[in-house]
């Protein structure tokens, strides 16, 4: 859908930012240009807009040479999304959303129910839409800088270090509320990163450009597992390169298959006792076909003691679980991060297969960190 | 206070009359400066390299002595209103066309990419996001420009414009105080007055959400 044939572009006075540069980006995929500061990756995504002319070579969308299309017109089928936001702080969320769609001359009424529509999408209150961007957290902004790129439904979108200036966590939570929204709404995104975890997080095929040209085009895995040459390992650093292996097991690899378990008509004095013997101060709470349901642990006990109850009406039911098939590296991060002590694991209909445990999780970090032996594993 | 009544019953219509003059010489140097050097301001900011030069350039005229400006123009335009709306027009323009340049310029680079990179025309740049956006600091040239304009004004009766300086030389001329202050004192009221209404103006023209951040600011 996108395609740079030998594109390349020289500054006035004589830089050259990107050198003959070839690519083929499908529909639908998520492509993450990577690479040290000043390679040329803005370069590259902004001739794909023309706010940037090319000076050799040519782009295509959809087989056409943009270079023949009305500026204006190519703009406004295209979403940006730039790293500052960039929303203008004198029109309403309502109006920035629904910028484009205002360019485009949509009537007024259509606009407001588009930056409704789009808003539910980020899950935010439709009363934000009155407000103005200075009330809004820098999370919230660039989520609406987000919604503004899809805002005329646009199949391309471009980003330049969208989620550069975001707090770690508020980022984590819109990489994943991004590539979700991407692969339902199945657009072309075009997506520039100093951050290989983000790249490897969200990327169908990574770019990794040095000095203007491409190094190495691949999935995230394929580049993991085969960096072209040393500049790519050692750009995406000797942890990420130990750790692969790891990072490539499933949860169901490494988990604890034997977790304490209880059935959930039970008493609580039979829970305690269950307790006692293995020494743990919780339980996992399965039915009699052995599917999930919910945890007790000895707090929940200790307050209901006194009454005459069953496990099933004092335990837990809202808690977080992971599928066997998951891999580790998508589940470690969150596990660590909101400080949970262990993950139950279940198949696709909630059996309880196995439990993985913060103690062993933190074990395989520290392995993939700082490794066993690290000359064996280099040359994986 | 009888020294006030007797004056006033005796050229209260006059009085009117000349401060409606001076508003009216005042007004329209001003609304012409507002055509002239707000569009000006804009053009400049699109050749930054004239700019500078320009903006000297228009600086050392201001500088020139306004009586001599005045004096100037009278074997050219004559003397009358004309002459010293055209002189009083000339001093208008720079606060006006130095506070569009930099509000303007001063806008942040990344909006305007932004604006750019979504399919905005330069003229709806303009109009949707440079105007509103330097609105605040447009406004203040304006107010700062007509404040100072009233003063000088007072200097248009020296070329036959007119207004209350009519009063002042008047005073000068003939050795009487009341008259010098009954041109000053309602030329100070009348820019204070005009000060403060502007300064609502510029309240209210102000977009919403730029107001709060700017009070916060
Ligand atoms: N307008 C310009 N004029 C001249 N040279 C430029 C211009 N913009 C960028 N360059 C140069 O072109 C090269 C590529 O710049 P580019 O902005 O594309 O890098 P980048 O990969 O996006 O870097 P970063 O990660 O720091 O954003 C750099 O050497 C930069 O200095
Ligand atoms: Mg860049």
């Amino acid at each position: 859908m996108l395609t740079f044939k030998n594109v390349s572009k020289v500054y006035e006075g004589g830089t050259k930012a990107v050198n003959n540069l070839n690519l083929e980006i499908n529909k639908g995929e998520f492509i993450v240009f990577i690479g040290p500061s000043g390679c040329g990756k803005t370069t590259t995504m902004k001739m794909v807009n023309r706010l940037i002319d090319i000076s050799d070579g040519e782009i295509l969308i959809e087989g056409e040479n943009i270079r023949n299309k009305d500026v204006v017109e190519l703009r406004r089928s295209i979403g940006y999304v730039i790293q500052q936001i960039g929303l203008f702080p004198h029109m309403t969320i309502a109006e920035n959303i629904a910028l484009v769609p205002k360019l485009l001359k949509w009537p007024e009424k259509k606009r407001y129910e588009r930056a409704k529509e789009l808003l539910k999408l980020v899950n935010m209150d439709p009363e934000y839409l009155d407000r103005y961007p200075n009330e809004l957290s820098g999370g919230q902004q660039q989520r609406i800088g987000v919604l503004r790129a899809l805002a005329a439904n646009p199949p391309l979108i471009l980003m330049d270090e969208p989620f550069g200036a975001l707090d770690p966590i508020t980022k984590d939570n819109l990489q994943d509320e991004f590539k979700n929204l991407q692969q339902n709404l199945g657009k072309t995104i075009v997506f520039v990163t100093h951050d290989m975890d983000e790249a490897i997080k969200l990327a169908d095929r990574i770019v990794i450009m040095r000095s203007g040209e491409i190094v190495q085009v691949g999935t995230p895995d394929e580049i993991l597992r085969n960096p072209a040459n040393e500049f790519v390992e050692n750009f995406l650093g000797k942890h990420r390169l130990i750790g692969q292996r790891e990072n490539l097991q499933t949860v169901e690899q490494i988990m604890y298959s034997d977790p304490s378990t209880i059935t959930e008509n039970e008493t609580l004095s039979e829970a305690i006792k269950i307790m006692k013997d293995r020494r743990v101060d919780s339980l996992l709470v399965v039915d009699e076909e052995n599917v999930l349901k919910g945890i007790i642990d000895l707090e929940m006990i200790d307050k209901n003691k006194r009454k005459n109850v069953t496990i099933s009406q004092v335990m837990d039911t809202s808690f977080y679980t992971v599928k066997q098939h998951v891999l580790l590296r998508d589940t470690v991060h969150k596990i660590l991060r909101n400080d949970m002590r262990y993950a139950p694991v279940v198949d696709e209909d909630n059996h309880l297969l196995g439990i993985i445990t913060r103690a062993s999780i933190v074990s395989i970090v520290y392995d993939s960190i700082w490794g066993d032996d690290s000359n064996t594993v280099l040359s994986v | 206070m009888l020294i006030l009544t007797s004056f006033f019953s005796e050229y209260g219509g006059q009085l009117l009359f000349k401060t409606w003059e001076h508003i009216y010489i005042s007004l329209i140097a001003v609304l012409l400066g507002i055509i002239v050097a707000v569009p000006l301001g804009f053009i400049l900011t699109r050749v930054p390299k004239i700019a500078d030069k320009f903006m000297s350039l228009v600086g050392i005229i201001q500088t020139f002595p306004t009586l001599a400006v005045l004096a100037f123009f009278i074997p050219l335009l004559g003397i009358g209103k004309i002459p010293a709306i055209v002189a009083l027009f000339l001093y208008s323009l720079l606060p006006i066309l130095r506070n569009t340049y930099t509000g303007v310029q001063s806008l942040n680079k990344s909006l305007l990419e932004a604006g750019r990179g979504m399919g905005m025309t330069a003229w709806e740049r303009i109009c949707m996001v440079e105007f509103p956006l330097a609105i605040p600091v447009i406004m203040a040239g304006i107010r700062l420009s007509t404040v100072y304009l009233i003063g000088w004004a007072t200097l248009a009766a020296y070329i036959g414009g007119g207004g209350l300086g009519d009063f002042i030389f008047d005073g000068l001329n003939l050795f009487k105080p009341e008259f010098i202050l009954a041109g000053a004192i309602p030329t100070t009221i009348l820019a204070l007055i005009t000060d403060f209404l502007l300064a609502r103006l510029e309240t209210k023209l102000t977009p919403k959400g730029i107001k709060t951040s700017a009070e916060t600011a």
